[in-house]
This record gives structure tokens, C-alpha cells and sequence, in this order.
């Protein structure tokens, strides 16, 4: 009884009533060896398109922005940047909470739907983690640029030292070197453990000697025994756990960032659940940016299925829903607090100098979203993806509201600056994304993009389908 | 074909469903043999009961790592904070637990989560690039889509013959020895 128990729960996927479900989550007539198949010889038999390699050269020209404005950064100092006083922070830090939270998705997709027996997310997470993992590296390098004197960065970490200091461990920076660098550790790792049965199946499937050396290598001699699927499928329960509340802890401390410090705008309660809410929002505009043109181009429609999109597309409208209830509570508590300077922010924010960028904002990420009510819009890959690009904007403007418009106009008016990013704030920033992209193009030729065997998983009855007999028995 | 050696690692026959699977261990564990292990490409939880998988170890031990990482963050925290260099900010206490809670937690987390999957791989006794049942050709579809059941020679009751013929009597696709 209860091993039929656990079986329900590991195999079937939750099944929804006709109207609310769109189409399948892997399309029918798959099998366990079309499946591996299909997944495997995107990385191991398809060719070198010229459409991979001319994205490729496109990204990997972009991100060489990056290499030149950091080199540049390394040579002149932070004063190349737009930063002064009291805009202390300005793109950089815009930036690395705008990737942050384009990560959060991916964990959320991999842990907390793992945890919610979610096993429509068994299509998704590989790429989602993958693109956490890149866009977290994106992340971490802004805060060590901005430190000014980057290769100095590891007196963040505490270690014994001749100087006899030690990081300050009641600040929240601090606290945002920690939960950051776990972040990555623990998002490589759980990434690389989902990583190790299908690398196994690469090496299996390779006919050529190298891939079978990397790829044997890299699945450290995985052979699927019971033994080891018993221990293997307990450590991910157990990662996914532990990711769950470091996923929220992330953003949070993030958060602390802010909330923490005097600054009207900054110092209120509700920016923790706000910004998680709005990591996840910018997170899944991000999966669908992505995941729309990577189904098309490498013909993974069946595995990431209509179903995938409506599934995303309904939970970006909900966590966009979370962040338009932030937004408005911002507004609420600046009038409600009767504080002159929170009641000042709010108005400047809405009328001051910056108020193209928050009402930009306000159409990116409260009235756009609203089109994905409707279903045919959720199903419709293309206005989906464009809606994808907006929301990505809209989250980039409303870190960039919150840094920007809190500092530049704080309590005294004579100390009131505007902030104007230089070409080297835009050349960094469009350089990570060349980095982003650059690895994204990387990944998929190099490593299944979609988990081999939590899609067998999720094939209709997986004890019961018998192969048609394409070889003769011998 | 059974290719004679003087020392095999055990006799495995090949089944196409995980179903043929799961009744040919039962089948196995019936007939009183116990050195066996089972290879899927998917997991199969009604295997842990017939071959008695219960093994808590990866659990014990992240719950361990987590301890640890618990009180090594916590630790370091007050210790830096009251011996190593306090700073008097404002006159705040040198012992501070509410702002100890983020990097606490996240110690946990991290060390938790590194125990987790490397005691998984080494209690698998991973890496290991080389095992006897690569030798078999066909066990490259465990993982594709092929389940195999591998009765080991040191198991009490391991005949060659016998146990061949046993796994033959359970109808699977293929039985062959595995060259050690």
C-alpha cells in the first residue's frame, strides 16, 4: 500500500480539470528511448548550426563590452561610473539585484516545485537552473566592481589576517556575501547532481571517444543501480529543501540591503516579500525570454509543451500581481506614515525627475501582465515572449527607481544630485549580458538542456510502456 | 552467449519494462538469492523494499553538516565579535543573536547542502569510472531505457548454471554473464 502510494505521487503528473489544463506536459507517443533520444543528440549528433554560431559570435562580442570596461575600471576606478555623492548606487548595484533576481526563478522551478510534487517542472528545470547559475556569476561580479578595488574582494570572506580585521558581521553587505556565495555553491551543486544520471546517458549514447571521456568523467562512473537511485533521489529531496528557504533567504538579505539603511523609500517592512515576490516575477520573464526561441530552434516542443508556457505565464501574472500590491503599499505607507520625507520620496518618485522611469515602470510590470489573463495570449508563444521583454525592462526600471530616486533626493535639499549613468555603467552592464548569453549558447550544445530522466519520469505510466520492437531479439 | 572466465562478477538479464523488473527481483528474492542490485534508468521506489534499501546515512548526515554549519557560523560570529575584535558601536552588546540569524542560516544551508550530495556520491561509492557491468554491450541502454537485474557470484547460493537458467525462466530479453 504504501509503496503504491509513493508510486502515484512519483509518477503521475497532478492532473487538472479539461478547462484549466492546456495539452499535455510531454506529448504523447514518447518513449524512454525516444525521449533520451531526442535530448541527447541535440548535444551529441546535431551539427554546428550557423544560427548557434552566429549567436554565439554576436554574444561573445558583446560580453567582450564587459572585458573592456572592466579592464578600464581596473585601470581609472569607480569614478568612470556615473556614481557620486549621494548616488553612491548607482548601476552596479541596479544590476546585480535585476540578475539576482532573474535566478531566483530557476531554484524556484527546481526546489520549491519539486517540493509542491509540481512534476510539469521536470521539463524546465535543467534550463532554469542553468541560466540561475549564469546569471548569478552576472550578478556577483557587480558588487566586487564596485568595490573599486576588485582584487581585493576576498577581504569580504572572514580569514585570518595579519591586519587583524574582520568583516563586519552585523551589516547586511555582509550578510549579502554570505547568501550569495551560497547561493551559487548550492545552486551549482543540486544543478550538478540533477546533472549526473544524464551525463551518464551522454557517455552511453556517445559514439565518439572523447565525449565518452568527458562525459564518463563528468557522471563520475554513474550506473544506475537501485542502491545508488535510492541515495540519489533522498540527496535531491533533501538539496531541495535546503534550497527552498535559501532561495527566499537570498532576495530577503537583498532586501536587508535596503531596508536596513535610514533612507525613505528604502526603510519598510515590506521590501523582503516585495523583492522575492519581484525576483521571481523578473525570474520567469527570464525562463520564458529564453525557453520560447530555444524550444523552437531545437525542436523541444514536446517536452516543453503549451502547458509549460500557460503554467509560466499564470505565475508571472500572479507574482506580478505580489509586486503591483508592493508598489501600491509603497504609495499607501508614504502617505499613511505622515513622514515629510517618505511622503516627499513617493511624490518625487511619481513627479520628480525620474518619473518617466516610474511610470515605465508601472506599464511594464502592473499593466502589461494583465493581457495574460487571457488564454489564448498565455498560448501564443510569440506575444507571450514579447510580454517576457517588457516585464524584463520593467524589473530592470524599478531597481533602478528604488536605487536611484531614494538617493538622489534625500533629507537635505543641498545635498540633492541627479544621477546620470556614463557609457562605461551602460558597456558593463550590456556586457553581462553578452556573458549571460554567451554561456546560455554554451550550455545547450554542451549539456542536455532538459533533464533526461525526470522526463521518463513523467512518461504516461513509465512502469508499464513496452518499446515497440524495432531490433530483432537475439 | 556465455563466455566461459575463470571469475565473473555475476550473471544479469535485461528487461524492457519496470515492471518485468520489479517481478523479477521479487521473483529472485523468492528463490532465496540476496547479492543482487537492480539498474534502471528511472528510479523505482518499490525496489527499496524487495532489495531492503534503508539507508538513512545521506539524511544523518546532512542533518550533521547542517549542525555543524550552524554552530561554525554562529561561532565565528561571537567570536569575532567579542574576543577576536570587538567594535562598541553605539554601545551595542559584543553578543548579538538577531543579527547572527542570516549568516547562521546560511552557514547551515551551505554546509548542509555540500554534505548532502557528497556523502550521496561517495556513500555510492562514486567516482568510479570502471565497474564489471560496463562490460556487458547492451547495459549502455540503463540509461536509455532498459531495467537489469544483476545476481552477483557472492551471493551464498550463486551457481552459474543456475542461476542462469533461473533468470532465463523469467522471460527477459537477454541473459548474459558480466565479465569481472
Amino acid at each position: 500500500m504504501e509503496t503504491q502510494q509513493q508510486d502515484l505521487s512519483k509518477a503521475q503528473p497532478v492532473e487538472l480539470p479539461d478547462n484549466i489544463q492546456v495539452g499535455p506536459v510531454v506529448a504523447p507517443g514518447h518513449t524512454l528511448a525516444t525521449v533520451t533520444d531526442r535530448i541527447a543528440n541535440a548535444v551529441l549528433r546535431r551539427k554546428i548550426g550557423l544560427g548557434w554560431l552566429f549567436g554565439l559570435f554576436v554574444a561573445f562580442g558583446v560580453m567582450q563590452l564587459l572585458v573592456v570596461s572592466a579592464g578600464w575600471l581596473f585601470v581609472k576606478g569607480v569614478g568612470i561610473w556615473g556614481i557620486n555623492i549621494p548616488i553612491g548606487w548607482g548601476f552596479a548595484i541596479v544590476n546585480f539585484v535585476w540578475w539576482i533576481g532573474i535566478g531566483h526563478a530557476g531554484t524556484l522551478i527546481s526546489a520549491i516545485l519539486l517540493l509542491l510534487n509540481q512534476s510539469w517542472r521536470n521539463s524546465i528545470n535543467r534550463f532554469a537552473e542553468a541560466m540561475t547559475l549564469f546569471a548569478v556569476m552576472c550578478a556577483g561580479m557587480f558588487p566586487v566592481l564596485h568595490t573599486g578595488r576588485p582584487w581585493l574582494a576576498y577581504w569580504l570572506f572572514p580569514y585570518p589576517n595579519t591586519m587583524s580585521i574582520w568583516p563586519q558581521f552585523r551589516s547586511p553587505l555582509e550578510w549579502d556575501v554570505w547568501a550569495v556565495s551560497t547561493y551559487f555553491t548550492i545552486s551549482l551543486v543540486f544543478w550538478y547532481v540533477g546533472l549526473i544520471p544524464d551525463l551518464a546517458s551522454l557517455r552511453d549514447q556517445s559514439k565518439k571517444k572523447y565525449q565518452q571521456v568527458i562525459y564518463g568523467m563528468a557522471s563520475l562512473g554513474w550506473r544506475g543501480s537501485a542502491y545508488h537511485w535510492a541515495r540519489y533521489e533522498k540527496a535531491s529531496l533533501l538539496l531541495a529543501g535546503l534550497s527552498t528557504p535559501l532561495v527566499v533567504s537570498v532576495h530577503t538579505i537583498v532586501s536587508f540591503d535596503f531596508a536596513v539603511g535610514i533612507v525613505p523609500g528604502w526603510h519598510t517592512t515590506i521590501f523582503p516579500p516585495y523583492f522575492v515576490a519581484g525576483a521571481i516575477y523578473s525570474g520567469f520573464a527570464m525562463v520564458l525570454t529564453l525557453m520560447i526561441p530555444v524550444r523552437k530552434f531545437y525542436n523541444m516542443e514536446d517536452f516543453v509543451t503549451m502547458r509549460h508556457l500557460n503554467n509560466m505565464a499564470k505565475l508571472t501574472l500572479t507574482t506580478g500581481m505580489v509586486v503591483a500590491y508592493g508598489y501600491m503599499m509603497e504609495a499607501f505607507y508614504g502617505w499613511y506614515s505622515s513622514n515629510t520625507y517618505e511622503f516627499f520620496m513617493i511624490k518625487n518618485r511619481q513627479l520628480g525627475p525620474y518619473a518617466p522611469a516610474y511610470w515605465t515602470l508601472i506599464f511594464c510590470n502592473i499593466i502589461t501582465p494583465q493581457f495574460l489573463w487571457s488564454k489564448r495570449i498565455r498560448t501564443n508563444p510569440l506575444i507571450l515572449w514579447l510580454i517576457s521583454l517588457v516585464v524584463n525592462c520593467g524589473m530592470w526600471l524599478e531597481r533602478f527607481v528604488i536605487v536611484v530616486t531614494s538617493l538622489h533626493r534625500d533629507f537635505l535639499p543641498s545635498s540633492w544630485q541627479m544621477y546620470y549613468p556614463t557609457i562605461w555603467d551602460i558597456f558593463t552592464y550590456v556586457g553581462t549580458l553578452g556573458f549571460f548569453m554567451t554561456a546560455i549558447f554554451l550550455f545547450v550544445r554542451v549539456l542536455p538542456m532538459i533533464s533526461i530522466f525526470e522526463i521518463r519520469m513523467l512518461l504516461p505510466s513509465p512502469m508499464r510502456i513496452k518499446e515497440p520492437a524495432k531490433e530483432p531479439a537475439r | 552467449m556465455i563466455i566461459e572466465k575463470p571469475e565473473i562478477h555475476g550473471i544479469m538479464a535485461e528487461f524492457s519494462t519496470a515492471e518485468e523488473l520489479i517481478e523479477a527481483v521479487r521473483a529472485a528474492r523468492d528463490a532465496g538469492y540476496h547479492k543482487m542490485d537492480a539498474y534502471t534508468p528511472v528510479p523505482l521506489e518499490e525496489l527499496h523494499e524487495l532489495l531492503h534499501i534503508h539507508d538513512n546515512r545521506v539524511s544523518l548526515f546532512t542533518l550533521i553538516g547542517g549542525l555543524c554549519g550552524a554552530a561554525g557560523a554562529f561561532g565565528l560570529i561571537q567570536w569575532v565579535s567579542s574576543l577576536a575584535e570587538p567594535l562598541n558601536i553605539g554601545g551595542r552588546p559584543p553578543i548579538s543573536v538577531p543579527t547572527s540569524i542570516p549568516i547562521t542560516f546560511e552557514g547551515t544551508v551551505l554546509i548542509a547542502g555540500l554534505t548532502a550530495a557528497i556523502s550521496m556520491i561517495l556513500l555510492n561509492g562514486l567516482p568510479m569510472p570502471y565497474h564489471p557491468v560496463f562490460n556487458v554491450d547492451r547495459f549502455a541502454n540503463a540509461s536509455r531505457n532498459k531495467f537489469f537485474l544483476c545476481i552477483e557470484a557472492e551471493d551464498p547460493h550463486f551457481d552459474r548454471t543456475k542461476v542462469a537458467d533461473f533468470l532465463q525462466s523469467l522471460e527477459p530479453d537477454e541473459v548474459a554473464e558480466v565479465a569481472n
